[in-house]
């Protein structure tokens, strides 16, 4: 991977602050509010995206299941808005007031326990992190400790991802079924549906946003994203010199589930309902490749990959429905095949020996070195 | 759970749903076969592999329709016409996928895995275009349908007989292909030490293709014969891709014997736990269950000692 020069640093910091004032500048100043919520939604996306960098682009950790987390750090969210939006007053018809409403069409009568502390504000907001993360862990323990990694990593995900989805679908009654929890409609009583609202909540998805890309920037360069480069490409010589490489593994799949978390909580607030669709085998591997049209190496590519791809499918939906599926299988192809390093690869590659010709040399050899597999374990 | 049954009527519910395991098992296990083959031998994940099943199942309506309009006489044997020129189509459309695409990803499984989603959506959405989005049912022959009755209770369905036998013949061809042919020898041969392999002269690329045509051309055949027990859409193979990846998984993916048993034990306690749970808890335990069992035993239920 491209050595750490002060260089390779000064072009990373560059690329953040351009990125931050594309976020918070550009697209405000051209788009109107309804486009903007659409591009608040999207970069809900971006912090699964970011978390792949992480997972994928540094420790060579696959995962098909961020979708996981992003909808528990969505579902986490929704049911503290669901809580609020259903008090005795406002359920008044229902035959037990005071529960949301489809767990009354479900014949449920007294709130689940494992709805109840959603009641606070303060245990949702740590919940939204933490939730995910645990999980995480779980997974991670089980996984790392005993050395499976590669794509049984990846099947493994994916099926945890089709058993959330099914179990999400199956209890109608606690989990909203397929229609996911719907109707939300204030926060600690600001009305969350109006523009004005939505404005505020794309510039609070917009910081917290930038923050995680500055504290995944801070991981990468820090000795702990240099271990996870380097087990990335020789495990077994990391493990041999005395380092712990599940515990990198562990802490590096629960910092990306968090960071989904935090993606899924910002996705209801601003788009106002969570579902089963956004948890599923689909979107998670979309969210996948979001990261890989972004450079699977590059934070700050990754925002563009995902406003890029995410942009192309609502405009390719809107116009051709029926193309879109083409398109997209196309780009999965395209990006494997012709660009494994993405528009970052693209950038490093044809647009930075433009600005600096001595640089050419030492670009070209880190984009070679970057289409070499992540060394995968035996 | 049991307390309001009698135990004639336990017992003719264990045959019944029983059976019914068993028809699902065959078809776990012709789905699993064709992709242990290409993930088990070859380590590609292909994620396509459903849209190859459902390609088969596509070539088994459209000619079950041309029998229907063409030749109504011989409508009796077009099942089985059906399911051969499903295992050519599949398989041809498998070695041009190897040629086109695989062939290049061998050494980045994660990329292949990707890769072979994207094809797994375009092949999706071209059924999408020619069969239209409604799921089409195969009009099997006469003698295909109905059930023999064996006690009061119990029913056999024939066209789930005829699904196992099926998939008992696969099931036998393909060992005997994998494990007594020269060609069978070559893959493992491949398959344990590529290098070697080559320098005694085999072509590796060659069996490559051909290996990866017969995984596609066995979902092909997994694809004919769904369609006697379940209607076809251009989404359906991608139901059954995660369910398969773990049959062969569990099965502890190079060994096609483990690939049978785990699909065995997969499919007999989904449908026996259907029964008494609602279908989809039935299938989260399951999936539960054998991702529990993956993480405390990752190598699956039969491990194949190679040297490494």
């Amino acid at each position: 991977m491209t050595p750490m020069l002060t260089s390779a640093r000064k072009t990373e910091l560059i690329g953040f602050v351009i990125v931050a004032a594309v976020i918070l500048l550009l697209l405000p100043a051209v788009t109107d509010a309804f486009r903007l919520n659409l591009v608040g939604k999207y970069l809900t996306y971006a912090f699964v995206a970011v978390g792949l960098v992480l997972c994928w682009g540094s420790a060579g950790i696959l995962s098909l299941g961020q979708g996981i987390f992003f909808g528990l750090g969505g579902y986490c969210m929704a049911m503290f808005l669901k809580l609020e939006a259903s008090t005795p007053e406002a359920t008044s018809i229902q035959s037990t007031p005071g529960i949301p409403d489809f767990m009354d069409w479900n014949q449920i009568t007294a709130l689940p326990w494992f709805w109840e502390p959603f009641h606070s504000f303060g245990f949702t907001l740590v919940a939204v992190v933490v939730v995910p993360a645990i999980l995480a862990f779980i997974i991670g323990f089980a996984m790392f400790t005993r050395r499976v990694g590669g794509v049984y990593f990846a099947i493994i995900t994916q099926a945890i991802a089709a058993i959330l989805t099914i179990l999400i679908i199956g209890q109608q009654g606690y989990t909203g079924g397929v229609n996911g929890i719907t109707d939300l409609r204030t926060l600690l009583g600001w009305d969350i549906r109006t523009d004005s609202a939505k404005t505020i909540l794309y510039f609070v998805n917009a910081f917290l946003l930038l923050a995680v890309i500055a504290l995944s920037m801070a991981v990468r360069s820090s000795k702990l994203g240099r271990i996870l480069v380097a087990l990335r490409d020789k495990e077994d010589r990391v493990r041999f010199s005395g380092y712990d490489v599940a515990a990198f593994k562990i802490f590096v799949f629960c910092f990306a589930a968090a960071i989904s978390g935090i993606g899924g909580a910002m996705f209801t607030l601003q788009v106002g309902f969570m579902s089963p669709s956004f948890v599923g085998i689909v979107p998670s591997i979309e969210m996948v490749i979001f990261c890989a049209v972004g450079g699977r190496h590059s934070l700050i590519g990754a925002v563009y990959g995902t406003l890029l791809v995410n942009w192309a499918k609502t405009s390719f939906s809107e116009s051709f429905p029926e193309l879109w599926l083409f398109a997209m299988g196309a780009l999965f192809i395209a990006v494997v095949m012709a660009f494994p390093n993405g528009l970052a690869g693209l950038y490093t590659s044809h647009v930075q020996p433009l600005f600096k010709r001595f640089g050419r040399k030492s670009a070209g050899r880190s984009a070679a070195s970057g289409t070499e597999t992540p060394a995968i374990a035996e | 759970m049991f307390a309001d049954y009698t135990w004639s009527e336990l017992g003719s519910i264990f045959a019944m749903q029983g059976f019914a395991g068993l028809v699902l098992f065959s078809v776990f296990v012709l789905m699993a076969l064709g992709l242990a083959i290409i993930f088990g031998q070859m380590g590609v994940i292909n994620m396509a592999h459903g849209e190859f099943m459902i390609l088969g199942a596509y070539v088994t309506y459209m000619c079950s329709n041309f029998f229907q309009s063409a030749a109504p006489a011989l409508m009796p044997i077009s099942f089985f016409v059906a399911m051969v020129l499903a295992f050519f189509a599949s398989g041809a459309l498998g070695m041009l996928v190897e040629m086109g695409l695989i062939r290049f990803l061998y050494k980045r499984p994660l990329d292949t895995l990707l890769a072979t989603w994207g094809l797994s959506l375009i092949l999706q959405q071209t059924y999408r275009t020619i069969f239209g989005a409604r799921e089409v049912g195969v009009t099997l022959p006469d003698w295909m349908m109905g059930s023999l009755p064996l006690t009061d209770l119990v029913e056999i369905p024939i066209n789930g007989l005829i699904v196992m036998a099926i998939t008992l013949s696969i099931t036998v061809a393909v060992a005997i292909v994998m494990f007594r042919s020269r060609f069978g020898a070559q893959v493992r041969a491949v398959v344990q030490n590529r290098q070697m392999a080559g320098a005694v002269g085999i072509d590796t690329e060659k069996v490559d293709r051909f290996t990866f045509g017969l995984g596609c051309g066995i979902a092909g055949v997994a694809g004919s014969a769904f369609t006697m027990i379940g209607s076809t859409g251009p989404s359906s193979g991608q139901l059954y891709i995660v369910d398969t990846f773990l049959v062969v998984v569990f099965g502890g993916a190079t060994s096609l014997i483990g690939t049978v048993a785990s699909a065995f034990t997969i499919s007999q306690a989904q449908s026996t736990m259907e029964f008494f749970l609602s279908g989809s808890m039935a299938k989260v335990l399951t999936l539960l269950t054998v991702v529990g069992i993956l993480m405390l035993r990752p190598q699956g239920l039969f491990v194949l000692k190679v040297r490494r």
